[in-house]
């Protein structure tokens, strides 16, 4: 092997390392920084050692949260999943409906995210919204700003509107890559709808699929515009996920350190779980 | 297996066809004799593919019948027609392994496990593919997913027919004569009735014992390999099938006789021709056509080396003309006379061959 050596290459990779020194390096450390000292004020800081990480650990609060966390994640990923899929595979793959169905899916998305939590707020209103009030106007004893389980229903329901057109778009764009021949093979072999959907549409959405559920696991692990507009953590402390939770300890009690000691373990427990779930879902690809 | 019968099919994609060029396919009478290998050839564009899928039940035709042993087949499903059909992208389930893709046709239909385990064994043997049969279907080349497809054809007893669209095409070069010549060896062991659809006239011709030649939505002729060439019914034949094609010459018909640059020509044509209206041609095979001492006056423009022979392009007059000199012949430098060979010159009128 000949291989040339000339450091020149470094001077190119300079202003990539630079940007991501500072937006992604920097602010990390600094919250490395805070999550292992103490300061009572002043700009003065004590070593505290892994202090933070314990007592974040410990914490029962902690716990409720990231158990909230996961009850909503994969409440979302249950639904906006299997739901996405069953769109996609309703929506035409040719003619003029195509992209009336694709600018209709793409809406939700394009809306900014604290609009959203502020129509859905507005929306399940139980007194002057049209959710809140035609609920209850069916009987239904609806009130997400006092009862817990209405509060959780009406969350999930926003994130499921929100979001399942992301699932949809993607696989329908998988859906629309695999070519007439397979459908007319399956015909020709007697494939009842099912095998089709089983051996054909679904090996072949398999790695867009994968994609949507990593994007859709990470994103709503960190969801916090609209749920703090929709609910802000409540009713008590009953919708607290992680992020909101995070935001009171670090703004609203300005505990830096366990904040900074919890962002690291809120950082690690995504970084984690994602790569469980991506070498999971590729290990099947590698056999 | 079964006779397919094709009966005044004609078939537009667009809703409502009012002018000859809407229909994809012309009226079309065609029948395919039970155990027979054809081959479906023709341009790109000239209803090959049309025509396969009518027959094959993926496509309705918009007039007309398909019968298969004489029972209408025209509104069932393809997999109640019992027909097998290979791609031309291989077409295969990816989940699934080498074996369960054999066996899924059958499976689909109920047949139980130990039938299903001796035909996928019998045919896997068939196709060289029984070394791989624990493989999954993702990981194959090219040429072993096409055989999986080809496979899944065979796998059922029952099949009445099977289809192969440009099936060649992703193969490569020197895997093509193995494939071509499996399927030909496979016709000769199993005897069911095999169309092949392709635009390459070698695939054609070496498969098939009967090539239905089409053009522009009709078929032009129907014959066997030496008949398309030795006696092309259409101008259409002679092009497209031969390398190069055949000359068709503009010619005049003077006392019952045709001629070229203003010599006269023998021709194979017995009937009367003073009096033909239209489009008259003379059409002569390169092969058929030699340097003589007599005949039409021509001047060599141009000679090209293929080989076992030579590609001589020369000009009667204004119209430019090939023939084929076999290896080693002596060519005229300039001035030349051309002798065309009686028994394989036609006389067209319209396209069409004059009897």
């Amino acid at each position: 092997m000949n291989k040339t050596h000339d450091n020149k290459a470094w001077l190119f990779v300079l202003p990539v390392v630079a940007l991501v020194a500072f937006n992604a390096v920097i602010p990390l450390m600094t919250v490395v920084n805070y999550s292992v000292q103490e300061t009572f004020g002043d700009n003065v800081f004590f070593w505290a050692g892994v202090t933070w990480f314990e007592q974040v650990l410990q914490s029962e609060r902690f716990h409720d949260a990231l158990l909230r966390q996961m009850f909503f994640t994969f409440s979302i990923l249950a639904i906006e999943v299997p739901l996405g899929v069953a769109i996609a595979l309703t929506m035409p793959r040719k003619g003029p409906w195509v992209p009336v169905c694709l600018v209709l899916m793409a809406l939700p998305l394009l809306i900014p995210w604290n609009v959203v939590g502020a129509m859905w707020n507005i929306f399940a209103l139980p007194d002057i919204g049209l959710l809140g009030r035609s609920l209850n106007a069916l009987g239904f004893d609806y009130n997400f700003t006092r009862q817990p389980g209405d509060a959780w229903f009406t969350l999930i329901l926003m994130d499921v509107w929100h979001w399942t057109s992301l699932v949809v778009l993607l696989a329908y764009a998988g859906l629309v890559s695999i070519p007439d021949a397979y459908y007319q093979a399956a015909k020709i072999d007697g494939a009842r709808p099912f095998a089709i959907f089983r051996y054909i549409q679904l090996p072949k959405m398999k790695r867009v699929l994968t994609i949507a559920v990593l994007l859709r696991f990470m994103d709503s692990f960190m969801i916090y515009t609209e749920l703090s507009v929709l609910t802000g953590g409540g009713p008590g402390n009953s919708t607290t996920l992680l992020s909101i939770d995070l935001v009171k300890i670090a703004l609203g009690q300005f505990d830096l350190g366990p904040a900074a000691a919890m962002s690291l373990i809120y950082f690690l427990i995504i970084l984690a779980l994602s790569w469980v779930f991506y070498t999971l879902m590729m290990r099947n690809e590698q056999q | 297996m079964a006779k397919i019968v094709l009966d005044t099919l004609r078939h537009s994609y667009m809703p409502n066809p009012v002018q000859d060029s809407d229909w994809a396919l012309k009226q079309l009478d065609l029948q395919w004799d039970d155990g027979g290998a054809y081959a479906l050839l023709g341009p790109s564009g000239c209803g090959k593919t049309t025509l396969l899928s009518i027959i094959s039940g993926l496509l309705r035709p918009t007039h007309g019948r398909v019968l298969f042993d004489g029972a209408d087949v025209t509104d069932l499903p393809p997999d109640r027609r019992h027909i097998a059909q290979v791609f031309q992208f291989p077409v295969v389930y990816d989940t699934m392994t080498v074996y369960d893709n054999l066996a899924f046709p059958l499976r689909n239909r109920g047949v139980d496990e130990a039938h299903v385990d001796a035909r996928v064994r019998e045919i896997a043997e068939m196709i060289d593919l029984t070394h791989m049969l624990e493989r999954r279907a993702a990981g194959l080349t090219a040429d072993g997913k096409q055989k999986i497809s080809l496979g899944r054809g065979l796998v059922r007893s029952d099949v009445n027919a099977i289809m192969f669209d440009e099936p060649l095409t992703v193969i490569d070069p020197h895997l093509k004569w193995q494939l071509r010549s499996k399927l030909k060896e496979l016709h000769q062991r199993v005897r069911t009735t095999m169309i092949y659809v392709t635009h390459d006239q070698t695939e054609a011709l070496t498969f098939a014992d009967k090539v239905v030649v089409m053009n522009e939505g009709q078929v032009v002729q129907i014959g066997t390999p030496v008949e398309l060439f030795e006696r092309p019914q259409h101008t259409f034949v002679g092009h497209f099938i031969g390398s190069p094609g055949m000359n068709v010459l503009p010619c005049e018909i003077r006392e019952g006789r045709a001629h070229v640059a203003g010599t006269a020509v023998d021709t194979a044509t017995t009937g009367e021709i003073g009096a033909l209206t239209g489009e008259v041609r003379v059409g002569v095979r390169p092969e058929f056509i030699r340097f003589a001492e007599e005949g039409v006056p021509a001047r060599v423009v141009k000679v090209s080396d293929a080989g076992r022979f030579q590609v001589v392009e020369v000009r009667a007059g204004d119209l430019p003309l090939k023939l084929l000199v076999p290896e080693g012949m002596e060519i005229p430098s300039e001035e030349a006379r051309l002798a065309f060979d009686p028994a394989h010159t036609q006389i067209y009128r319209d396209g069409w061959i004059v009897a």
